[in-house]
Formats: structure tokens, sequence, C-alpha cells
């Protein structure tokens, strides 16, 4: 994505430092805010409302330590909600995709289209009916009821991306294969799963992203802190102690942090992710 | 005849065994995704009582209802002038954002400010909301210090608590945070022009303006249309950022279509208008899929 291709029209000099000082500022705006957050959870709450601009007086760790003490369950609940969710979405939908791409199935385009047609469905519109399904099924208010959800509103869009890499790998492979007898339970697991590494990788990353993120659902269907994730504890912390700005930022810091550094560390295929989805 | 007949008749088992692949896909999504949708409808022609539990079917009343709802009509202005000016911000201004980025020499600056914007996108809707329901706070939030900083003290406001500004405040925090991600699309797309185009316009002694908008405009026409729909779409769902800021207050007027479809259904236990709602959030997101559809149809036809 990244191979120093410059595939520009460069600026002279005059003009360049014009936009220089125009993506500083912008850089500016963005991390000023968020540092604003991070620090703020260093102050104490008298300091945020006195001097809302200077740097914390004492670094103390006391509003770091108590908001770790009282996210942990909501870390754990969006921990648990995201691993799960991540697992059975990628493989529910990288079986999807071989099966649309790889087999004789009857009726394909239509499977294709009912799969990938779901990623034009709004979750706020199946908000009304999922509540009585949900408590019909007795999982409402459990972290089951998040991950099933999470699940079937991301296998669209995550088999979509996995089958369009998939049509494009070529196929001697697994032809080769089945002439030497391998079933297709083992192509898929020994051939087409190991090529298609990069877009799973994609696929984990962008869902990660999702369902550490995900408000409405998480909202909706969870009453119970020791369920709630960490978006909706966030704001039931708010409601709870919303003048204590220095516990709040400090809550809001180490929510955000994991995330943060998932995208650094993952930037490539996070990238990738993204182009291919909204690229073809 | 008869032989292809019999060879299809073989074929047709191992296809229909092949159905093992994807039956948890489809039964997942058919579920949770399709069957609420269609559901939805059914309960939007009804009224519930959620003590008695007595449903009583009222036809189309609820649509009527939607049709003589003042919040409707602020819901919706709201929606759409959060799709125009997500358009401005997320589409055109991330265009000449990516443009300029991907201008300058050292392939490390590029990156860096790629990903020094995108990090609002990575983050929650509800931390940066909430990061900016404190930023707009009356005499505490960094907003009012600036203005006082730089003598505009009578700009200042009660930012969020003041119906006349209360929706766009919100609008602002929504492009701050998602600016960064169109601009990575923009940016990508810009490399993937054949950097043999620019030096063809060079020799011919085109200028950066000029390459910009004869190269780099045109050959990212593609993914423009594509943005501008996702960002409509993405408009008509808007929920975290309203629900964590105001909730649709102060007197609903920063209420969008999903917020007010929470308060119906689930504040005042109104299930059959929530889903009434529903339906007109339907209705509006398919215009856009269809939209979508047809428009990478057109181009695959173009390609």
């Amino acid at each position: 994505m990244t191979e120093g291709h410059p595939t520009q029209a460069f600026w002279p000099g005059m003009v360049r430092a014009f936009l220089w000082a125009f993506l500083f500022a912008i850089g500016v705006l963005v991390v000023y805010p968020l540092l604003w957050m991070a620090l703020g959870g260093f102050k104490s709450n008298s300091e945020i409302f006195d001097s809302p601009f200077s740097l914390p007086g004492s670094w103390s760790l006391t509003n770091y330590v108590a908001a770790w003490h009282a996210t942990q369950g909501y870390l754990f609940s969006s921990l648990l909600v995201t691993v799960v969710s991540t697992v059975t979405t990628v493989l529910i939908s990288a079986w999807a995709a071989f099966g649309l791409t790889r087999t004789e199935v009857p009726g394909k385009p239509l499977l294709v289209g009912f799969i990938l047609g779901g990623m034009m469905l709004s979750p706020t519109v199946a908000l009304v009916p999922l509540v009585r399904m949900l408590q019909s099924l007795g999982i409402y208010d459990t972290h089951a009821a998040l991950i099933l959800l999470y699940t079937a509103f991301r296998v669209p869009f995550t088999t979509f991306l996995i089958r369009a890499y998939m049509l494009d790998l070529p196929r001697d492979l697994d032809e080769a294969a089945m002439m030497d007898g391998a079933t297709p339970g083992q192509i898929f697991r020994k051939i087409i799963l190991p090529l298609c590494q990069p877009i799973l990788i994609s696929c984990v990353v962008l869902h990660i992203l999702f369902a550490w993120n995900e408000y409405l659902f998480a909202m909706i269907f969870t009453n119970s802190a020791s369920v709630q994730t960490l978006p909706v504890g966030l704001t039931s912390m708010m409601s709870k102690q919303g003048t204590n700005y220095a516990a709040l930022f400090a809550a809001m810091t180490i929510s955000a942090l994991p995330i943060v550094i998932i995208f650094f560390l993952t930037q490539r295929y996070f990238i990738r992710g993204l182009t291919e989805g909204i690229g073809k | 005849m008869r032989g292809a007949r019999s060879s299809r008749l073989q074929n047709a088992l191992p296809g229909i065994w092949a159905l093992r692949w994807i039956a948890i896909a489809i039964g997942i999504v058919g579920w949770f995704v399709y069957y609420p949708i269609v559901n939805n409808f059914l309960v939007s022609t009804t009224n519930q009582d959620i003590f008695t539990g007595e449903v009583t079917n009222v036809g189309l009343d609820n649509y009527r209802r939607l049709a003589s709802d003042p919040v409707i009509g602020t819901a919706l202005f709201n929606n759409s002038m959060y799709a125009v000016l997500s358009v401005v911000f997320q589409v055109f201004a991330a265009f000449w954002l990516a443009a300029i980025i991907e201008g300058l020499k050292s392939e490390r600056w590029r990156s860096i400010w790629r990903a020094v914007y995108f990090i609002p996108s990575a983050i929650s809707t509800t931390v940066t909301g909430l990061l900016f329901y404190f930023i707009y706070q009356p005499n505490v939030g960094i907003l009012d210090g600036l203005l006082t900083h730089f003598r505009l003290e009578h700009l200042s406001r009660v930012w969020l608590g003041d119906p006349q500004t209360a929706i766009y405040a919100i609008v602002a925090m929504s492009q701050w945070q998602g600016f960064g991600y169109s601009t990575l699309l923009f940016s990508v797309a810009i490399q993937k022009i054949p950097q043999e185009l620019y030096d063809a316009a060079r020799m011919d002694g085109a200028g950066p303006l000029r390459q910009l908008i004869s190269i780099t405009l045109p050959l990212t026409r593609e993914m423009t249309g594509m943005m501008i729909i996702v960002t409509v779409t993405g408009a008509f769902q808007v929920f975290n950022e309203v629900m964590v800021m105001t909730a649709g207050g102060p007197n609903n007027s920063t209420q969008v279509l999903g917020t007010w479809l929470y308060e119906q259904g689930f504040n005042q236990n109104d299930m059959g208008y929530a889903a009434a709602i529903g339906s007109l959030i339907f209705a509006i997101t398919m215009l856009c899929g269809v939209a979508q559809l047809w428009y990478t149809r057109r181009r695959r036809v173009l390609a």
C-alpha cells in the first residue's frame, strides 16, 4: 500500500510552506483534544476546572488506577465479546466465501445476493423486533446476545471481502489437489485458508474495531453492569459521576488506548481491508 | 439428452451437500438480519400494550402519525443536514486534504499525516462524543477557553444546551472524527494512479494544480461517487453521537431518526410507532443502497 511510489504533483516552495502549516494545524486540531483527555486523567478535578490548558501539576496516577478498577468489568465484557465474535464472524464468513467460490452450490447468484445484500440493512431498523426475539431466546442481557448480533450483522461484509479475495486466487492449486483426491475440507484448510491469510488479517482487524466500539446494540440489549461493554459502561459512569471529569477522562483514555495501539500495529492490513471494502 | 440429465442429477447431490459451507451464514443472516426487517413491517401496523401484552391491529395509523409528527420533520432536517455537511467535509474536503498529503515528497511524512488524522476514527464514538461534550461545556471546556483567549467571549454559549447550536456542535464533532477515514481512502485511490500520467503532464508544462484538476480529480471520481453514497447512508443511521452528547435534547432539537425511534420504542414503549420510524429509515437506506448498486454496475460496464 505504501511502497513509496509518489504518484503526485509536487508543490513549489512557497506553496509548500503554506501547505505544511495547514497540515500541521489540522494535526494539532486532531491531537490536542485527545491529549487534553489523556492529560486530564493525570490532573485532579479542581485542576481541570481551574487551569484546563496547563499540564498536570503533579503526574498523579490516582485517577487512572481508580478508572482501571472501575472499568475492569466493562473491559472484560468488551474483550470477551470482541474476541468471540471475531472468531465466529471470520470463520463463518470464510466458510461461506469458500462455498460461494469453490463449490457447485445450486443457485449461487441468489445465495451471493442474499448474504451480501445483508450489508444494505441497517441495525436500527431491526431493533424493535430484536427485543422480542432475544427475550424469547432467553439471551436478552447476556454476552451471547451481543456475540450473536455482531456476528450476524458483520458476516455479510466479511464474506464480501473474503469472497472477493478468493475469486482472485488462481484455481490451479485446488484443481491439482482435487486430482490427487483431496476432499473439499482439506482443500479449504490446507490450501485456500493459508493463501487468504492477508485478507483474513484485515477482516480480523476490521471486526475488532467494530466490536470494540459498537454502541447501539450494546446499549439496548444489555442492562447489568456485568454484561455491559466499555462504550455503554462509560456512559453509565458518566451519569453516575458526571462532574468528576478527571476520573472520566482516565476511563475514556483507558478504553480508547487498546484500539489506537491495535490500529498503529496493524495499519497495513487495516488499510487494505478498508480499500478492498469500498474500492470493489 | 438422457445422459446429460442423469449426470446433472449426479452433480446436483454434491451441489446440495456443498450448501453446508454456506448454511451457517445463510441461517444467521436470515434469522437476525432479514427476519427482523420483515417483522418490523408487521409490528408497524400494530399498537402494542406492553403492560397487558395486548396487540391491536391499526393498519397504517402509525404511518399517518409519521406524516403529522413535527419531530419527524426535525429529524429529517437534521439527518439531511448531517448528510450534506458530511459530504462537504468528509468527501470534498477530504479529497483535497489527501491530494495535499500525497503531494508531499517524504513518504514518511505522508504516512504520518494519514495515520494521525485517522486516530479519531479508530476511537469509539462514545469516547469522542463524551470528549466533545466536555470540550463544549461552558467554563471548563476548552472551546470557551480558546474563545476567551482570543477575546471572542461574546461568541461563547452553551453549545449543546442551545437548540440553535446543539445539532451543529454534534455534526462538528462527527466531522472531526470522520474526516481522517475518508482522507485515508482517497490517499489510497490517489496512490493507484500511474505516475506516468503525472510525468507526461509535467513534460507538457502543467503545474501541480493543473495536474490535480486534470489527472487526480477525474481518476478518483469512482471513489468520490462511492464515498458520497456511503457517507449519505451513514448520515441517515446516525445514533451514537447524538445519544451520548444530547440524547435528542434540548427540546427535541437534535433528534435524528435513530434517536427518535429509540425514544418512542424504548422510553415511551410505543413499539408500533417506533417500528414505523424504522420502516422510514429502511426506505431511505434502501434508496441509498440501490443507488450504490446502480453506481457499481454502471462503473463495471464502463470499465
